[in-house]
């Protein structure tokens, strides 16, 4: 069963077209990941997914629920962690989770038995009388997480949960997601420009690239599609090369980004040897050479042409307050 | 309503109300401030004589009291921007509520914490000896507060929709709200002078004060009979509540 569906949906910020017509499903229960650089049109995505931002064009459904007409049920459907903090700092753990539950009509017993269920489910018992500005950038995340849970949505939104965390912090923040999605059974639709994060959580995981949707698949298949092993090389001659092996026809893939060349292959540890000898027979001099399973970084270099990484340091669009915190 | 919407602006309510008795700062700066006011210029003045003014407290006493009720609620029309900024406002208007119950809860809260600074800065002027007029006059001073503080509330949902930052909030407490409140005979009488007199028949704060004055104190003499202030407070307070909260549900985040 489809929980989110949408249909050509389109947000255009006066010229600039933010999302593009873009077109999927997600089913009861996945994980669901947007992954893409930023500015790629996540964050806009949620937004109208959430009844925040009018679409332009195209509709969507939750539920069954359409995000234009029926926004007070599709609220009621939905849990959402915003990519930036929402908490009221000045109020303590349980008193921000016990307003969120009032707002969304929680009577009293239930309340204080679910406020500690979800405090239980993200190890934030013991700080629960804590004013929130007390809290660390992960405990802050956990509290937004249970606070999404706690009028048991069918649908959780998280964008980019572990945007500025370290890396153990992340690793937690990523163990309480899959532990709610199992317990609670609540579909989860994350957005995210971390490679490693899609590859670890995500059922299915859609790139998306300047607004457009460019692959959805589940991640096994998104990096069999750049084969079983990924032997990445650089050369004196790379066209040479090219033109050489392009004869094998054990090479499922080549793909040349700027001075490396990629090629997917089986067996790849087996296939190093082969490619040397290819290349001295044709005095081509090879400088570096790593064989390597796929990431999901292959598979977003394949279908964009160029890795994130790239494409952040020419991303100018951050807030200030973010960009000393990238690496 | 379902009950949800009450309980909706019951939590804004009630996060008003926290949000106030836990900043000590701002308990002390908003009652700290007016007291000043109150007794500096209380005692400064007090010897110098102005014309059918036998008390300048008495005289005072009810500007301070606007002043302290202004302040305070424009800060919560304007604190909309905080939450803005600091993302609660998304967390918000995600919830299955509607926009006007957010904003009753807001305004409610915003009013409250005003009136009971408002009601300390009255109960310390009548402890300084301001003569009141009886008990019908206090009631009409309570109404003249509510709606001072729902007025000003709304005033600081407009500018907090129009605004981007803090700055500009500044701007228009220094370059606005000074002096309409010196020209609203809040310190001094604008009778005297001419001017001063055809200014205060366009400045909305005068028929506050005025009221407020008029309602409260004996033997102080006002422009306007107070009924008259009420009727064109009423008013205005219709106007800046119907414009905060259209402007309000427009913003989007």
């Amino acid at each position: 069963m489809d929980i989110i569906k949408t249909d050509d949906l389109t947000k255009k910020f006066g010229d600039l077209t933010a999302v593009d017509n873009i077109s999927f499903s997600v089913k009861k229960g996945e994980i669901f990941g947007f992954l893409g650089p930023n500015g790629a049109g996540k964050t806009t995505t949620i937004k109208m997914l959430t009844t925040l931002l009018h679409p332009t064009n195209g509709s969507a459904k939750i539920s069954d629920f359409n995000i234009a007409k029926d926004r007070d049920k599709v609220r009621k459907n939905i849990g959402v962690v915003f990519q930036e903090p929402a908490l009221d700092t000045e109020l303590t753990g349980r008193e921000n989770l016990d307003y969120h539950a009032r707002m969304y009509g929680i009577d009293r017993n239930e309340r204080k038995t679910r406020i500690e269920d979800v405090l239980h489910l993200v190890d934030l018992e013991d700080k629960k009388d804590v004013f929130v500005k007390n809290y660390s950038g992960g405990m802050k995340r956990r509290l937004e997480i249970a606070r999404g849970l706690m009028h048991y949505p069918n649908v959780l939104f998280l964008d980019e949960p572990t945007l500025g965390l370290d890396a153990q912090t992340r690793r937690a923040i990523w163990e309480y997601i899959k532990k709610m999605n199992k317990k609670e059974g609540t579909t989860i639709f994350l957005t995210t420009h971390y490679m490693d994060e899609a590859d670890y959580l995500c059922d299915r995981v859609g790139i998306i690239d300047h607004g457009k949707i460019l692959v959805i698949d589940s991640t096994e298949n998104l990096k069999n599609s750049v084969g079983n092993d990924v032997i990445t090389l650089s050369c004196s001659d790379v066209d040479g090369l090219i033109k050489r092996l392009e004869q094998e026809d054990w090479i499922e893939n080549i793909e040349r980004h700027e001075s490396l060349l990629t090629l997917g292959v089986e067996k790849g540890d087996e296939k190093i040897p082969i490619i040397i000898e290819i290349s001295q027979s044709q005095n081509i001099r090879i400088k570096s050479i790593s064989v390597r399973k796929p990431t999901l970084d292959d598979v977003f270099l394949h279908f964009t042409g160029r890795t994130i990484r790239n494409q952040e340091t020419a991303d100018i669009k951050l807030p200030p307050r973010f960009r000393s915190r990238r690496r | 309503m379902q009950a949800a919407e009450f309980q909706a602006i019951y939590v804004m309510w009630l996060r008003q109300m926290k949000r106030f008795i836990r900043s000590k700062s701002r308990l002390a700066s908003t009652i700290v401030q007016p007291l000043f006011f109150l007794l500096i210029l209380g005692s400064g003045f007090r010897d110098a004589t102005f014309e059918d003014i036998p008390d300048y407290l008495s005289f005072l006493a009810p500007g301070i009291v606007t002043m302290a009720i202004l302040f305070s609620s424009m800060f919560t029309g304007i604190s909309v921007l905080w939450d803005k900024q600091f993302g609660f406002l998304q967390e918000v208007l995600v919830a299955p509520i509607s926009r006007f119950s957010i904003i009753i809860g807001r305004t409610l809260g915003g009013a409250t914490v005003a009136l009971i600074q408002g009601v300390i800065i009255l109960l310390i002027s009548l402890g300084l000896g301001v003569d009141i007029s009886g008990i019908f006059g206090l009631l009409l001073t309570l109404i003249f507060m509510i709606l001072i503080a729902f007025t000003s509330v709304g005033f600081g949902l407009v500018i907090a929709s129009k605004m981007e930052d803090f700055q500009g909030f500044q701007l228009i407490m220094s370059l606005l709200i000074m002096p309409l409140l010196f020209l609203s005979s809040a310190f001094f009488p604008v009778t005297a002078n001419p001017t001063m007199k055809t200014i205060a028949i366009f400045n909305p704060l005068f028929y506050m004060v005025d009221g407020l004055r008029g309602s409260l104190v004996v033997d102080v003499p006002t422009v306007n009979h107070p009924l008259f202030d009420l009727l064109v407070v009423v008013v205005m307070c219709i106007i800046m509540m119907g414009a905060g909260s259209y402007l309000f549900s427009k913003s989007e985040v």
